[in-house]
């Protein structure tokens, strides 16, 4: 029998996403694709499928999944999530091989909004516009184009479970950058005084609950335009920073519309894409102004970081308890390293 | 204001504006429309996307395969080129049916304008549009060419979603839309036309630059052409242009 991925419940926003549509927003359809297109690509990686293939998508609301048919691994990867199989605990960027029967759940942990689960083997949904990346506006990709619901079943084509596990992954993309969102200015930073550009990356700007994976409205002080605020609309790259009338910037997302009429004072460069979502309502921000040049240097650098193998690191200590551990006296030589003698 | 010379604007690493103006003018739009056309047709490696707008280009790259500088050395190779008329532009007659039910803001219309609602529908269907751009959703369609006449304000307040296919007027321009949405326009008018289907192999049939004309049809021709273009067939006509 043929495997597959059964979802046995859903929070709101679980979707399937790969790489997202291209060479549709001339025709007024958004991108869509992962919010931290990174812990997208690890995931996949980790389990030996090309970069961009489908995944799972959680939100905070958390999933919970098994397979059928024929055992299959996954990976996931995203922000601090609680994941656990069977009830038993596994780091949040781990892989494990489901067994029909399994109960693999993913909730939300201490830090982070979204977590991919990514399947060894193809999920099989019918591609809409070239793409099976959910648009749940416009009802684009998925299953209709809506979020994934408790009892939605997703074929998996060449599903493979010979990796075993569980592991946790082990990369170097997993340490990133810990200062202020970078951007670039513009294309519309011409609306802005130079008092306005510094008061909007001081910030500190607070996300707000208002915040979807088609946009993060930001909250601080109130920015104003020189020039206006309505401008004739243009396009809209992933990362851009509408400043509306109100004077409270909004990020514009991967659910993002193709173009819009509010001017752009800085656009949020590619690295730190996955960082800004993974940012939850209530956590502040400030941004950091980076040239085009720095602003590839880290994306080559990301690129090659995640060329490199991904570790699967065996898991086999969390299957002793805590007493067995004390027993054995092997603790002292786990925290020693982290608590150095004084 | 054809010779001056287009700003290259940064929307992150990963996309440049080439912009032509600031203004909704058919001339700057022609501009635009025929740096996309030729701009695509060099195929470069890299080139992920090409956005047309009323006035400016759009250009989504991977910078790790092709830079900034290569890109803009592109375009300004073809700027200096005399520009050759772009791909041949089709014009289209979209039915739409103007019938109180399908229009609920014709007597608003009617009295912001002082006109007859029929010198209204007239108006609107006598005009030849152009498709500056298409945005917000998929297949809602920007059009330019409104006649002065029905050039009117929007509304001070968006109104709840409308059904879907509405034509839209207001602001100095109709639009045609797909989806069901919250808007700040007024309904003109209802189309049987699908500018949007996953039924059909060209899922978007007007591209960019083409022209349309609305054709009145009544009530019960809505019924019939609205029950074929929901089956996926496109119920509009390509006429001479």
């Amino acid at each position: 029998m043929r495997a597959a991925l059964r979802i046995l419940s859903a929070g709101p926003g679980v979707t399937t996403q790969d790489r997202g549509r291209n060479g549709y927003l001339r025709f007024g359809a958004s991108e869509a694709g992962p919010m931290d297109r990174l812990a997208h690509r690890l995931a996949n990686r980790a389990v030996g499928s090309p970069m961009d293939s489908p995944a799972l998508e959680v939100s905070n609301g958390g999933v919970e999944v098994a397979v059928e048919g024929a055992p299959a691994s996954v990976a996931l990867s995203g922000g601090a999530f609680n994941i656990a199989l069977d009830g038993r605990p596994l780091p949040p960027a781990c892989v494990v091989t489901l067994e029909p029967g399994m109960r693999l759940s993913v909730r939300a942990g201490a830090t982070g909004s979204w977590c991919y689960v990514a399947p060894a083997g193809q999920i099989e949904v019918a591609p809409m516009l070239g793409s099976i990346s959910t648009h749940t506006r416009t009802a684009l990709g998925g299953i209709g184009g809506r979020p994934l619901m408790a009892g939605d079943v997703l074929p998996l084509s060449g599903a493979r479970s010979g990796l075993g596990g569980p592991f946790e992954i082990v990369s170097p993309t997993l340490q990133r950058y810990d200062g202020g969102i970078r951007v670039i200015l513009g294309p519309q930073d011409d609306f802005f005084a130079p008092d306005q550009i510094d008061a909007f990356l001081h910030g500190p700007w607070v996300v707000s609950g208002r915040s979807d994976r088609m946009a993060y409205q930001l909250e601080g002080p109130k920015l104003t335009h020189c020039k206006g605020f309505n401008i004739v609309s243009d396009g809209i790259a992933m990362g851009a920073i509408q400043v509306p009338g109100v004077g409270q910037p909004v990020v514009l997302m991967a659910d993002r519309q193709p173009t819009g009429g509010y001017p752009k004072i800085a656009t949020v460069i590619g690295v730190d894409l996955g960082r800004l979502a993974q940012m939850r309502p209530g956590d502040t921000l400030h941004f950091e102004k980076v040239s085009v040049a720095q602003a590839v240097e880290a994306r080559r650098q990301e690129a090659r970081l995640l060329t490199e193998p991904v570790v699967l690191t065996p898991l086999v200590r969390t299957e002793l308890s805590s007493e067995f551990l004390l027993g054995l006296n092997l603790v002292d030589g786990v925290t020693a390293a982290e608590h150095p003698h004084s | 204001m054809a010779d001056i010379a287009p700003r290259y604007l940064d929307a992150g690493e990963t996309a440049l504006v080439v912009e032509f103006g600031t203004t909704v003018d058919p001339q700057i739009n022609d501009r635009v429309l025929a740096l996309d056309a030729a701009f695509t047709a060099l195929k470069l490696e890299g080139v992920r996307e090409t956005v047309p707008t009323y006035r400016s280009l759009m250009i989504h790259y991977d910078p790790l395969v092709i830079d900034r500088a290569a890109v803009i050395a592109a375009v300004e190779s073809l700027e200096a080129t005399p520009v050759t008329s772009s791909a041949p532009k089709s014009h289209w007659l979209i039915p739409c049916c103007y019938a109180h039910e399908y229009a609920e803001d014709l007597t608003h219309i009617a009295e912001m304008t002082k006109l007859s609602e029929e010198r209204v529908v007239e108006l609107h269907t006598g005009a030849r549009y152009r498709v500056y751009m298409y945005g917000f959703a998929p297949g809602f369609c920007y059009l330019g060419g409104v006649p002065k006449e029905l050039i009117v304000s929007r509304r001070e307040t968006p109104r709840p979603p409308h059904p879907t296919n509405v034509v839209l007027l207001g602001g100095g321009l109709t639009l045609i839309t797909t989806f069901s949405m919250p808007t700040g326009w007024w309904l003109i008018g209802r189309s049987p036309e699908r500018m949007f289907s996953l039924k059909r192999e060209n899922n978007f049939f007007v591209g960019v630059g083409d022209t349309l004309q609305f054709v009145p049809v009544d009530a019960a021709t809505f019924a019939t052409l609205d029950a074929r273009a929901e089956a996926g067939e496109v119920v509009s006509r390509k006429a001479a242009t």
